[in-house]
């Protein structure tokens, strides 16, 4: 940070701007978020009024037990299957996309520009769904977590590769000679030197990734149907349908929702930066 | 989960091979083993590249999904028939370039200001942020409650400085607009972490040297910190320029392409075709979207690495 | 060999996550799988409130007089991404034991003889309705059980409005148009026709309820639309659904907020008497009743006026279909058929009148609408009661139906395209669908 503080180098201006900085991120980012919550808070014929109001009583417990046993616990189940999805899926995209952005970046051969263009095709090609739910139908997938976990690592694989790839040039290559001069196998090579060094950059995979599948609503809605598979975001589209004029549980499940990626957020906030500098920037 | 376990066992079993490997290697042996693509190759192809193929099939086929039928061309002439995606068309590319073009204007802003010397920084920071943070869907829900024409926060707060807004989402010259405006905000958290992440990169001494020189902010600014972010620029732009001309959860969370078809765009269309039943013609449309966005992001990325060697 | 703890514990990890994620957490509580004789099958229905308390209450009523089988029901969204949800189950084999959908041209779409079971064999099928067995009826057979009753498009209106400003209910279009005029002119803030464009679905009324005034002026209009012989845009009478909606919007009679305003809002305007008029399906009367209670006597029913009072009448939406699809067997198959007579009979319209207010007449010979049933359903008993004074939605007797008819009627009613524009483009539309039917002339 350091560095960038030399843009400003005269301190006292600072304050002024701060001053602006704050209160217009209060209007255009608090104001939306205590809207959410306040909304949480109301009770159903309040909420409707859709105003930035102070809540004549506050509902927040009986909202949330309705919301959490509404469609018979419908949003628990949702965030154990949303859980499972997107820890499994995210630690699948995390080792394969090493791993192959590892060799895709050290081997130069002439299939690279083709893996490249694979690469690069999966981060542009909208899927097709239906084409998709055959493939799993026949290899016996569709409808099972696994598929589901499966397509959000086929689908996710492009970024993280990306990623890896960028930051793998920045590793010298002499720890690798080093290595392999010390006899590590290609396998030993990576898990033992390479993937620790990875550490900064995995983090950042991580939290986008998270973020993207625990977030993600399209593919749990086609690949994954049924009331007993339900994602969080499903909840999300069944309540709006159920609670349309209920807009308090309905804020209160947003709410709900958004919890978990903000934890993480929370927790990896530093390393989030430190992982995009040290190298995915320079791909 | 037979197939599952497959491919996360398979490379840990292939290590008791490879310590025969440097032995026998010879000039052939190298670190960089081809296995390490086998379980990415095996998921991408049959989960992604297999149906991706399929679809073009499927995009000559008028196809019910109870049965197919080859009809050659068809379906692209009366996709291009579509009244619908003329429009779709336009709306797509000014939506992908006005969201890239305003994150990265904004990002790079918020990221110089984000990371001087400034009171609440890392409160800033995350506030920002967050945005990302929010599912797709709960932020169409939440816009639309805000930009409710009559009812709405947004309105509500312009009307106590007088002013008279408009039905953001209801009226055919904002609809538009509006999602591009709350697509930025959702966005922008992610391009600025980008560029935060750029700047901060940048070598010290290029700073100190400019100090040393007598430049002031705004000439250090412009000759360090923007040629120097131009990776960062770079990525922005890319990501952004796809998830534009790819954009669909939050259109469709907000206005489903209305009022009529006004916010229409090639996904929009697209899924509105598919949720019809023309399946080929949805199909058709995949391959349409999927030559469009190729047709723009490739050459772009192209060129605007080339120019970054010769930086 | 030594690959370091590190790899080991990963490949742990990852193998430990996938394995842990073959289960997918389920249902909690109930499991009801395995009790010994028991048959457990799963019904789905779409996930408004009120379909969700009508399908419980039918499970609950069912398993009473059926001990021995439980009815689980699942939901899927409604409209087009309904549609979608079923096509793919189907599609892939996926489906429930029974579902829950459209009859008319939505039915046909989804291939009935190749997916669906068909009924004729039931002992039920003599007190079905004829108009609605017409409905889900492919290749000369039987394939749905009504669910719910017959359902009007018509206008709903508000009672205290015409009491105060002592209006009667009118019979042709001009009448309709002079009311509006009188309720603006009241000055009292009432909106006129309420439309509601923040669900788009509510704004076809005026198309698709009009088509008893276009079958009653052109007799053979279905016939000759299924084979390309007549458009919206050409023929006089079909033409005027969207002359109407266009109207409306330009002498100011529709609520201020009409662009964004939902279902739930225009139903509160209606019950409040703050609008006079909704076009809208009787469907959802029993949501408004289950909201304003009142509204059961406040708010009255009468068909979309056309140009001739003698010929004017009401368009009718058959009762949803329950199916059978073929991937059910075994004692499920056994146990659905159960469920399937059992909402076909008396008890099951009984069941369904608990639930909620009916939309309208069942279909099932038997079943008696209750006594307290809404003003608004019992507006509609005269209309049928006279014989030539009621008809079927064109989707009922015809399977060509755009999906975008719902956006266009959004713009006319918006003033974005005019009446003949938008009936030619939903002439356009309908091209699609028939092509893919196969249909012969398009």
């Amino acid at each position: 940070m350091s560095t960038a503080e030399l843009v400003n180098h005269k301190p006292g201006r600072s304050y002024l701007l701060s001053a602006v900085a704050i209160v217009s991120s209060v209007v255009v980012f608090v104001i939306p978020f205590a809207f959410i919550v306040l909304t949480a808070m109301k009770d159903r014929q309040q909420a409707a009024d859709l105003d930035f109001t102070w809540p004549h009583q506050f509902q927040f417990v009986q909202n949330f037990v309705e919301v959490v046993k509404a469609r018979d616990y419908m949003l628990v189940i949702a965030f154990i299957n949303s859980t499972i999805l997107t820890v499994a899926s995210v630690a699948g995209m995390v080792v394969l996309a090493a791993m192959a952005g590892f060799v895709l970046q050290r081997r130069r051969s002439k299939w690279n520009g083709f893996i490249n263009f694979l690469v690069l095709s999966g981060l542009i090609i909208p899927p097709a769904v239906v084409p998709t739910i055959w493939v799993l139908q026949k290899l016996g997938l569709f409808k099972t977590m696994p598929g589901l976990i499966l397509i959000e690592i086929a689908f996710g694989l492009s970024f993280c590769i990306l990623l890896f790839r960028a930051f793998v040039a920045t590793i010298p290559r002499e720890l690798d000679e080093a290595a392999i001069i010390d006899g590590a196998g290609p396998l030993r090579l990576f898990f033992r030197v390479i993937f620790p060094l990875l550490r900064s950059v995995i983090i950042t995979v991580v939290v986008v990734q998270s973020v993207n599948v625990f977030n993600d609503f399209v593919n749990p809605l086609y690949f994954l149907p049924g009331d007993q598979n339900a994602t969080v975001q499903l909840t999300l589209y069944n309540f709006s349908g159920q609670f349309s004029t209920q807009y308090n549980l309905l804020f209160m499940d947003i709410l709900l929702i958004t919890i978990p990626p903000l934890i993480m957020f929370l927790f990896f906030n530093r390393q989030i930066v430190a992982g995009m500098t040290s190298g995915a920037i320079k791909g | 989960m037979k197939s599952v376990t497959i491919t996360s066992i398979r490379p840990r079993s292939r290590s008791d091979a490879t310590p025969a490997a440097p032995a026998a290697g010879g000039k052939f042996y190298t670190p960089y083993s081809f296995w390490f693509y086998l379980p990415t190759a095996v998921i991408y192809s049959v989960l992604f590249l297999v149906p991706t193929f399929a679809s073009f099939y499927y995009s000559l086929t008028r196809w019910s999904l109870f049965e197919s039928k080859f009809i050659g061309l068809d379906n692209f002439v009366l996709f291009f028939q579509e009244p619908a995606l003329v429009k779709g068309f336009t709306n797509t590319l000014i939506f992908a370039v006005v969201t890239s073009g305003s994150k990265v204007v904004l990002g790079l802003l918020l990221a110089v200001l984000l990371t001087s010397r400034i009171v609440g920084r890392g409160y800033l920071r995350s506030v920002v942020f967050f945005p990302v943070l929010v599912s797709t869907i709960g932020v169409g829900l939440l816009f639309q409650v805000l930009m409710n024409p009559e009812q709405g926060l947004i309105n509500g707060a312009l009307g106590v400085i007088g002013i008279d807004g408009p039905g953001w989402l209801t009226d055919p010259k904002w609809a538009l607009m509006s999602i591009a405006l709350v697509d930025v905000w959702k966005g922008v958290g992610l391009a600025t972490l980008i560029y935060i992440a750029g700047i901060v990169s940048i070598p010290r001494e290029y700073m100190e040297a400019a100090r040393v020189d007598g430049a002031g902010s705004w000439e250090s600014f412009r000759r360090i910190v923007l040629p120097l972010s131009r990776p960062a620029t770079v990525t922005v732009v890319i990501l952004s320029l796809i998830g534009g001309l790819r954009s669909f959860e939050l259109i469709w969370a907000m206005t489903r392409g209305g009022p009529g078809f006004t916010s229409d765009v090639i996904s929009s269309v697209i899924y509105k075709q598919y949720q019809a039943g023309f399946y080929g013609l949805s199909t058709a449309g995949n391959v349409i979207l999927f030559l469009v966005v190729t047709a723009i992001v490739l050459p772009l990325s192209w060129f605007l690495n080339r120019k970054e060697v010769n930086l | 060999m030594r690959i370091g703890t590190r790899s080991t514990a990963l490949a742990v990890f990852a193998a430990g996550t996938l394995i842990l994620s073959a289960c997918s957490a389920g249902s909690l509580g109930s499991s009801d799988e395995g009790g010994s004789g028991s048959v457990s099958i799963t019904y789905l229905t779409t996930n408004q409130d009120q379909d969700v308390k009508e399908a419980e209450q039918l499970a609950k009523d069912f398993t009473a007089k059926n001990p021995g089988i439980t009815v689980k029901v699942e939901t899927r969204p409604g409209g087009t991404e309904g549609d979608n949800i079923i096509k793919t189950r189907l599609s892939t084999g996926d489906m429930v034991d029974v579902f829950n959908y459209n009859t008319g041209s939505l039915f046909q779409a989804i291939a009935p003889p190749k997916n669906l079971l068909p009924i004729d064999d039931q002992p039920y099928i003599g007190d079905l309705d004829e108009n609605f067995k017409k409905t889900v009826t492919a290749d000369g057979k039987v394939y749905g059980a009504p669910v719910g009753g017959f359902m009007g498009g018509a206008v709903l209106y508000s009672i205290p409005v015409y009491t105060k400003l002592g209006l009667k209910v009118p019979t042709t279009w001009s009448e309709f148009m002079a009311n509006n005029a009188k309720i603006k002119a009241s000055g009292d803030g009432v909106a006129p026709v309420i439309q509601t464009y923040g669900e788009t679905w509510t704004s076809q009324l005026f198309v698709l309820g009009d088509f008893h005034n276009v079958s009653a002026a052109e007799p053979d209009f279905a016939d000759k639309y299924t084979k390309n012989e007549a458009k919206y845009a050409t023929s006089p009478a079909a033409v005027k659904g969207f002359e109407h909606t266009q109207q409306v919007h330009d002498l100011g009679y529709e609520n201020k907020d009409f662009a964004s305003a939902k279902l739930p809002d225009g139903l509160k305007m209606l019950a409040t008497g703050k609008g006079a008029h909704y076009p809208i399906l009787s469907g959802v009367v029993a949501n408004m009743i289950a909201t304003y209670p009142d509204a059961a006597k406040t708010v009255g029913l009468f068909a979309l006026p056309g140009d001739d009072a003698a010929k004017n009448g009401l368009t009718l939406w058959t009762p949803g279909g329950l199916y059978i699809p073929t991937t059910t067997t075994g004692d499920k198959l056994e146990a659905a058929k159960k469920f399937l007579a059992f909402v076909a009979s008396p008890d099951g319209c009984k069941s369904q009148s608990t639930a909620g207010a009916p939309t309208g007449p069942y279909a099932v010979k038997g079943c008696e609408l209750p006594a307290d049933v809404p003003q608004a359903i019992k507006d509609m008993q005269p209309y049928l009661d006279k014989p030539g004074a009621s008809s079927l939605a064109l989707e009922f007797l015809s399977p060509v139906k755009g999906p975008s008819l719902e956006q266009i009627t959004v713009e006319v009613g918006s003033g974005i395209r005019k009446a003949k524009d938008g009936a030619a483009r939903y002439d356009e539309d309908v091209k699609k669908q028939a092509q893919q039917l196969g249909l012969a002339g398009w």
